[in-house]
């Protein structure tokens, strides 16, 4: 309920100064792309109006080109005109230009900490977790051993909170949300459990938590379509490596 | 409330761990430096950096950060005297950025371009090329990344200062030249002139002989 409230206050105060300043907010993102959901979370939980824009990967608008030459990924947010591009560069932006319902902590050791395991999360949870989904046999078996382990690093930081973030989500939830989603539908499509109740309580708990907040759970992309992306994605591997 | 800084930080070829002295020299912050020998990791960095195991490890009144773009943003918020970060939130945003895309694909992409065999060396070295360029279009005719004084990405940049020049020599391979990367040839002599990094930057001499020593095995199986 206070979640709720705080989040309408945000909401109404967003768009006062929104309304005043005549800011221009526009989100290039793909329907699936865990890391364009990141920024809708961020934006939705801070209120802030925004023009969605999205992209066919295969047929990239040459606004985006434009907007992120380097990666000529999604997200890219154009604020007033001005591309920011890769997400969690994005999401330190939002926090810094609008300030309400802020995701990182105001503590410079903490915020360091936030920082640390998004980047975990990127750097080696999302790629430990992948191999286990692209593998098979005893190839899966053996790609197990570092995704459990990096998991249990998630579950011992979650000891004594509900969220990374502490009482309310913030941004290492966001960063680590894919989880949230990503994981049933992987363990459903390879008929693996990947994130077991027992063996990462905590984890499982933080997944069920986040993944029925309002406005998560109201923006994930649509199952059906990320079952077929994820399994033509799986068969595209096999076929590859078996070439 | 007397302050105890210390960096676990690699010997002196150690490139990310020199980042960290720079900027604590920068913002002008007394430390302990704690030479690691990373073939046999000390029970305090494994214990600081129990997920990772590398250096370098700042410990700020025991609390330890790890990861150098992470520790120099939080040297950038816990001493703001000297910030090294811009004030700007879209200045800061495009240092992020950057400093992300130097350690995330212009080393990786360079790293290609060097080691390439002979038949594949144009298509990768044409890759780093673009990569270089982006940051030379980037760089502009600034001073330094940070404008007129050194910053946040001058300091990630120290790869471009130290690294390149290093690989050129002895890989034999030209990437980073004048001709092509004006600007960047010309940030890199300034960058390494300047009092701060000259104390920390190890001497390119030393660096290619240390170099041709670790990649002997490689260079002799061309």
């Amino acid at each position: 309920m206070c979640i709720k409230k705080g989040i309408s206050a945000a909401i109404a105060f967003a768009r006062y100064d929104q309304n005043i300043m005549g800011e221009e907010v526009k989100l290039f993102r793909t329907w699936s792309s865990p890391f364009a959901l990141r920024i809708v979370w961020a934006l939705r939980i801070k209120g802030i109006e925004y023009q969605t824009v999205f992209e066919d990967i295969s047929n990239k608008s040459p606004s985006l080109l434009q907007y992120n030459p380097v990666h000529r990924k999604v997200p890219v947010l154009l604020h007033n005109g001005r591309p920011i591009a890769e997400s969690l560069v994005i999401l330190e932006y939002i926090d810094e230009t609008w300030k309400q319902a802020p995701l990182l902590p105001v503590d410079p050791h903490e915020r360091a900490m936030a920082r640390f395991w998004a980047k975990f999360g990127d750097d080696k949870v999302l790629g430990s977790i992948w191999s286990v989904f692209i593998k098979q046999g005893k190839e899966q078996e053996e790609a197990m051993v570092p995704a459990m382990e990096n998991l249990k690093f998630l579950e011992e930081e979650l000891k004594g909170k509900k969220f990374f973030g502490g009482e309310t989500i913030g941004f290492v939830d966001l960063a680590l949300g894919w989880l949230a989603n990503l994981i049933g539908l992987l363990e459903e499509i390879v008929g693996l459990k990947v994130v077991d109740g027992e063996k990462l309580p905590l984890l499982s708990a933080w997944m069920q938590e986040f993944g029925d907040a309002p406005i998560i759970k109201d923006n994930w992309p649509a199952r059906d379509g990320m079952i077929l992306k994820f399994q033509a994605l799986r068969d595209a591997t096999f076929a590859a490596a078996s070439k | 409330m007397a302050e105890e800084v210390k960096l676990f930080g690699g010997m002196w070829a150690s490139l990310y761990s020199r980042r960290i002295e720079i900027a604590l020299k920068m913002t002008g912050v007394q430390f302990e430096f704690i030479e690691e020998d990373l073939q046999n990791k000390s029970p305090l960095l494994l214990q600081y950096n129990s997920i990772h195991k590398k250096v370098p490890v700042l410990l700020h009144n025991g609390m330890p950060i790890a990861e150098s773009l992470i520790i120099l943003e939080y040297i950038n918020e816990t001493w703001p005297d000297n910030p090294i970060l811009p004030r700007d939130p879209y200045d800061r945003a495009m240092a992020r950025f950057w400093a992300r895309f130097i350690d995330e694909k212009l080393i990786w992409v360079s790293w290609d371009a060097y080691r390439s065999k002979e038949e594949d060396q144009g298509k990768a070295i044409e890759e780093a090329c673009k990569q270089l360029k982006a940051l030379e279009n980037e760089l502009k005719e600034k001073e330094f990344f940070g404008g007129d004084t050194v910053g946040y990405l001058d300091i990630a940049a120290i790869m471009v200062a130290s690294w390149f020049g290093v690989m050129q020599e002895v890989m034999k391979v030209e990437l980073l030249t004048e001709e092509n990367f004006p600007n960047l040839c010309q940030w890199v002599e300034k960058f390494v002139d300047c009092p701060i990094v000259k104390e920390c930057l190890p001497h390119k001499e030393k660096m290619v002989e240390f170099i041709r020593v670790l990649l002997k095995d490689f260079l002799a199986s061309r």
